[in-house]
Order: C-alpha cells, then sequence, then structure tokens
C-alpha cells in the first residue's frame, strides 16, 4: 500500500506541473471560450445569458439585414491565402535548404541564423517594412505598373498579393529549419541511384529526395499552414479592408466592433478547422510513408 | 553471347576510355590519364587502394561524375556529357543504396518503371530476376528487414534486371563478412559468365580481383599502372607499385646485373636475367633444402623464424644482407628449424623483372 502510496506521489510530482500548466493555461481558457460562444452579447459586445446558437448564425451570415456572404468569403480566403502561401513557401524553402545543407559545415550556421534573425524582429514592423517596399511610387510599384500588373500611380499593396508576399516572407525560417534537418540527413546514394536506373532529375526528386524529407516537410507544414491560417497582423497591414481574414474577424470582435459571443464562434471554427487539417495531413502522411517514423 | 534469361539475348558491350582526367581541387587529382579498353563481355576489375580513383572512374562511367578532360564510349557510342538517366549503365552502390520506403519487389522494379515498362511487365521481370538472384523468398519484405548479403543481392537484381550495356560494381562486397564473401565472389563471378554482360568490378582486396575477373588494371594516385590477366598482374608486375599491392614480399632494387648474374641485397644470383630496376622472387615459387649447395638459381641462407600455418609453412630466412619469405607446401616433408643452414632453388618461373 505505502509502496503505491509512494509511486503515486512521485507520479504526481513529475507529471502534476505539466498537468497544472495545460489545465490553466489551455482547457480553462478553451472550456471559457467555448462557453463564451454559446452566450448571447450585451449591448456593449460582452457575453450574457441565455444561451443561444446566435453567435454561430450571425458568423454563417445571418444578419440584421438578412443573409450576406461577407464571412464566408473571409472564412474562405483564410483557407485558400494559408494553403496559397503554405506551398509557396514549401517551393521556395526546398531548394534555399538544399543550397544550405550543400554547403561547407563552417558556412551552414551563419547562413542559419542569417534565415532566422528577421523573425526576431516584430512582424508588425517586418509588415510595415513590405509597406514601405510596396508603396506608390517605389521602384517595385513603378516595375509592376510598367509591367502591367497595377494601375500607374498606385501601389502594390493593400492587396492579397502584398498579404502572401507578407505570409511567406513571415513564414520561410518555420520551413526552412526542419526542411534543412531533412537536407541533412540525406543519403545521396540514393538520389544517385534513382538517376543511374534511369530517373531524370525531377523523378529522382520525387523518388529518392521527396521521401527522406517528408518528416520534414510535414512538420514545417504544420509550423506554416497553421499559423498562416490564424494570422492577423499581416492581413490586416497589407492586406486592407477586402482582404481581411478570419483572424482579422475574430480580433476585431473583441476589440473595436466588440462582439464576444461572435468573435469565441469564430475562434471555434478556426480551431475545429486547424485540426481537420491536421487530421488530413496526417492522413496523407500515413499514406505516403508507411513505415517511417511520423513527427505528426 | 546468348543470355539465358527470360529476358532475350543482347549483344554484350565494349568500352572505351581515353586520356580521361578528373581533379577535384588543385591538391587532388582523382585521375590523371586513364586509357583503358574493356572487352565485350568481361570481368573487368579496377583495383587499387584507396584515394587511387577506382571509384571516381566508375561513377565517371555511370554520369554520375563529370570528367574534366577525356572521353568514354560505350558499345562504340559516345557518352560525352550524356547524363545518368540516358546511359545503359546501372550501378551496384557500396552502401547498396536500396529505397527504404519501397519493398524489395518495388526497388527491383525501379529502374523498369522509370522506363515506363508496363506494369504486368516488370512484375513477371522482377519475379524471374528475383529468382536469378536467390531473392523471390524476400520480395515483400522492406530493406530495413534484409541482411546485409540479402541487400547486397537485392542491388544486384535492381541493377540487372535493366540488362544493361555495362554493370558497374563499386566494392559490393567489402560489407560483408568473410565468409559469406568468398561464397558471393563466386555467385557474382558465376552469374557474370551465365549472363555474358559487360562487369566493372571496382575493389581493394587484390584476391576479390584475382578470383573474379577476366583482366584488372591496377590504378595507383589515378594512373593505371598495369592491365592484364590476374595471372600475369600477379606474376609478373611492371611496377614497384603493382608488386607491392599484390603482396609480394621479396622485392630487391637490383644493384648490379652482369651477363650472367644479378647482385643485390640478397647477394649473388647466378642466371640469366632480363634487365630491370627490381627483381621479385615469389615466396611461393621458392623452394628449400636442407645444407649448403652453391650454384646456379640458387641461393645460400639461414632459416630465422619458421610459421608453421597447415597447409603451408612460411619461413623468414637471412640470405647475404636481406631478409627472404619463402612459403613451402606442406606435402609431408620434415620442418626446418630456426638457425638452420638451407639453399633456395630460385626456379626461373619464380622471378620476375620489374623495369621501371
Amino acid at each position: 500500500m505505502q509502496q503505491i502510496a509512494k509511486q503515486t506521489g512521485q507520479l504526481v510530482a513529475i507529471i502534476g506541473p505539466g498537468v497544472l500548466w495545460i489545465i490553466v493555461f489551455l482547457v480553462l481558457p478553451s472550456l471559457y471560450l467555448i462557453s463564451i460562444a454559446f452566450l448571447s452579447n450585451d449591448p456593449y459586445g460582452l457575453p450574457q445569458l441565455p444561451l443561444s446558437l446566435h453567435a454561430f448564425r450571425e458568423l454563417a451570415g445571418f444578419g440584421l439585414l438578412g443573409w450576406s456572404p461577407g464571412n464566408l468569403y473571409t472564412l474562405g480566403r483564410s483557407l485558400w491565402q494559408a494553403t496559397f502561401a503554405t506551398i509557396l513557401v514549401i517551393l521556395i524553402s526546398y531548394p534555399i535548404a538544399y543550397y544550405i545543407a550543400t554547403r561547407p559545415v563552417h558556412l551552414r550556421p551563419l547562413m542559419l541564423v542569417l534565415i532566422v534573425v528577421p523573425s526576431w524582429t516584430n512582424q508588425v514592423i517586418r509588415a510595415v517594412g513590405w509597406m514601405n517596399l510596396f508603396s506608390p511610387g517605389t521602384p517595385l510599384a513603378n516595375l509592376s505598373a510598367m509591367l502591367g500588373f497595377t494601375e500607374p500611380q498606385m501601389g502594390l499593396f493593400p492587396s492579397q498579393f502584398a498579404v502572401v508576399v507578407g505570409m511567406v516572407y513571415n513564414f520561410l525560417p518555420f520551413m526552412v529549419l526542419p526542411l534543412y534537418a531533412a537536407f541533412e540527413r540525406l543519403d545521396h546514394a540514393q538520389v544517385e541511384a534513382a538517376r543511374d536506373l534511369f530517373a531524370t532529375p525531377m523523378r529522382a526528386f520525387v523518388h529518392a529526395v521527396l521521401p527522406q524529407t517528408l518528416p520534414g516537410l510535414l512538420a514545417g507544414t504544420v509550423l506554416v499552414a497553421v499559423p498562416a491560417f490564424g494570422m492577423f497582423v499581416v492581413p490586416e497591414l497589407l492586406g486592407g479592408g477586402r482582404s481581411s481574414m478570419i483572424g482579422n474577424l475574430v480580433a476585431r470582435q473583441f476589440a473595436d466592433g466588440a462582439n464576444w459571443p461572435l468573435g469565441a464562434a469564430g475562434a471555434l471554427l478556426m480551431i475545429l478547422a486547424t485540426l481537420l487539417g491536421l487530421y488530413i495531413l496526417r492522413r496523407a502522411a500515413r499514406r505516403l510513408s508507411s513505415e517511417r517514423e511520423m513527427l505528426l | 553471347m546468348p543470355q539465358p534469361t527470360a529476358n532475350g539475348a543482347r549483344q554484350a558491350s565494349s568500352i572505351s576510355i581515353r586520356s580521361l582526367h578528373k581533379a577535384f581541387s588543385s591538391k587532388m587529382t582523382a585521375l590523371d590519364g586513364v586509357d583503358l579498353d574493356v572487352q565485350p563481355g568481361e570481368f573487368f576489375t579496377l583495383l587499387g587502394p584507396s584515394g587511387c580513383g577506382k571509384t571516381t572512374l566508375l561513377r565517371i562511367i555511370a554520369g554520375l561524375e563529370q570528367p574534366d578532360r577525356g572521353s568514354i564510349s560505350i558499345g562504340g557510342r559516345l557518352l560525352d556529357g550524356v547524363p545518368p538517366h540516358q546511359r545503359s549503365v546501372n550501378t551496384v552502390f557500396q552502401s547498396y543504396a536500396l529505397f527504404p520506403n519501397r519493398n524489395v519487389r518495388d526497388n527491383i522494379g525501379f529502374g523498369l518503371q522509370m522506363q515506363r515498362v508496363k506494369r504486368q511487365i516488370i512484375q513477371q521481370r522482377v519475379q524471374a530476376m528475383a529468382e536469378i538472384t536467390k531473392v523471390d523468398d524476400l520480395l515483400d519484405r522492406n530493406p530495413e528487414q534484409l541482411s546485409g548479403g540479402q541487400k547486397q543481392r537485392v542491388a544486384l537484381a535492381r541493377a540487372l534486371i535493366n540488362e544493361p550495356d555495362v554493370l558497374l560494381l563499386d566494392e559490393p562486397l567489402s560489407a560483408l563478412d568473410a565468409g559469406l564473401r568468398g561464397q558471393l565472389q563466386v555467385e557474382l563471378q558465376r552469374l557474370q559468365r551465365r549472363l555474358g554482360m559487360t562487369f566493372v568490378f571496382v575493389t581493394h582486396d587484390q584476391q576479390e580481383a584475382m578470383v573474379m575477373s577476366h583482366r584488372m588494371a591496377v590504378l595507383h594516385e589515378g594512373q593505371v599502372q598495369q592491365v592484364g590477366t590476374p595471372q600475369v598482374i600477379y606474376e609478373q608486375p611492371k611496377t614497384l607499385f603493382v608488386a607491392r599491392f599484390m603482396g609480394h614480399q621479396n622485392i630487391f632494387a637490383i644493384q648490379q646485373r652482369n651477363e650472367d648474374e644479378i647482385v643485390a641485397d640478397f647477394g649473388v644470383l647466378k642466371g640469366r636475367f632480363a634487365a630491370g630496376s627490381h627483381i621479385l622472387l615469389r615466396e611461393e615459387a621458392l623452394s628449400l633444402k636442407a645444407g649448403v649447395v652453391e650454384g646456379h638459381n640458387r641461393l645460400t641462407a639461414r632459416v630465422e623464424e619458421c610459421l608453421y600455418r597447415g597447409g603451408s609453412t612460411e619461413y623468414r630466412v637471412l640470405c647475404g644482407n636481406a631478409r627472404l619469405t619463402v612459403r613451402s607446401h606442406n606435402l609431408g616433408q620434415a620442418l626446418f628449424a630456426s638457425g638452420q643452414d638451407v639453399t633456395i632453388d630460385v626456379a626461373p618461373e619464380a622471378v620476375a623483372i620489374l623495369p621501371g
């Protein structure tokens, strides 16, 4: 009996703090958030009884003036922009990670630091940096006007293009680092074997490089896609009104356009969408590499 | 030579290599003007110590490395700038380089898959090749479930199934233990004779090279030292390096050569010999007799050490100012004791004069 009590005590001592942390900072706030989502809002936007599904109806677009698709557009735009930004980040990160992993050993830490350093700066400042680069009259804006992509005298921002650029720039390190780790352990003999066995460079990549770097790719995808979906600083600053994402919608409900239940419902929707996305990714990963250890 | 596989007959190809140069940096020259001709259907071995350029040469033939200068043609077709996937050349890699995410069946079928052969035909040919290389009961396993010898067979099957003009083997047996290695040497050699395909085999093991090859080239510091049959390379090495690398112990600088005698550290050896820089006395072709008998093709010596090895006995003898090794086969004769005076019979076949 005493033995069991002692073991239980040890177990509590070991995992107790972690469990407490998760309860206080994850479980309780989540429960609070969920309960708010099912409340009504008072004239100042704060939650009050009675329970209702009003927030979800509102989220789906039903308002005082009848139904409007605005919120669904916002959700769709968030999904689309997060996906598009993630794909772009992957396409840009592969060559960068490969390049760094094939440099002399003493140069690699420096190059990795150069990739990571920008993310030590505040997101807002980086977004403002892009605003300056994309403003009307800057070389980039003029070039774009000259090529006919934008109207003369217009800047490259606010636009969805600017949002995507800002997000790609923001999330690049989170893809480059796990991919670099995968490339560093790459068995080049497999790539050479594929080339030797009549694989074109492209097919050698698909059959010999991709399977080996898949764990890094999946880890990077989670690290990029999830926060990209919930992003609100970059769309706020670079996107203008018509490019706002679900993150902006939620943030607004807790700030100036106060409507806490609607904000909570939006946050809940984001969590569910993220979980669904992770589940799909996990399924895909399992199918792609049945025998491989997975990070998910 | 017709090919007795299910895959139909095809002509084996020759390889010709002309003044090939490759340097990885100003300090590291891998190949320094290599010329070689490999005959169709030949088992040809590139032999040399690590860093001699043999693997680089193999990789250039495969197209995985580009030469700085020189050219390679296979079956008369010049391969300058042809990428690896457009060469009818396949490689068995030293590390096997099997694809871990594919099972044995899909590993073996990879080359055919890349050539867009129909799935059904791939299945048939994988089955046939797996039977030839004795991996037909492993087809559904993954590479990590295989032993070293099994991986080696799968790697071999994966390359052979494509019926390449030339099969390249980069030290494929070096990771295996001695027993399995000997067995696979024999199997590989038989398989090559049976298929009649041109094999280029790289090894640093001179025993392995001699067992398997029709002909071999000894490489040293990026240059071909000698090309020939195993017997010629072993019995008549042309350079000091080849003689030492083939494991010969009794090599002496010729100090003076007269009309019918040679003077070296071991004393004076009477007999008619060709001109050259060094004399080699093959340890297993020398024979010992008790007592001191002077004469032509004879040296007198004293036994210093006697190492009994079962099938043979190795004697270290002092002869003039030199130590010689003599290996005599144990056919039932009495052994010589340390300190005993002996006469070494130096048969003309036991002697090689190194010209270089």
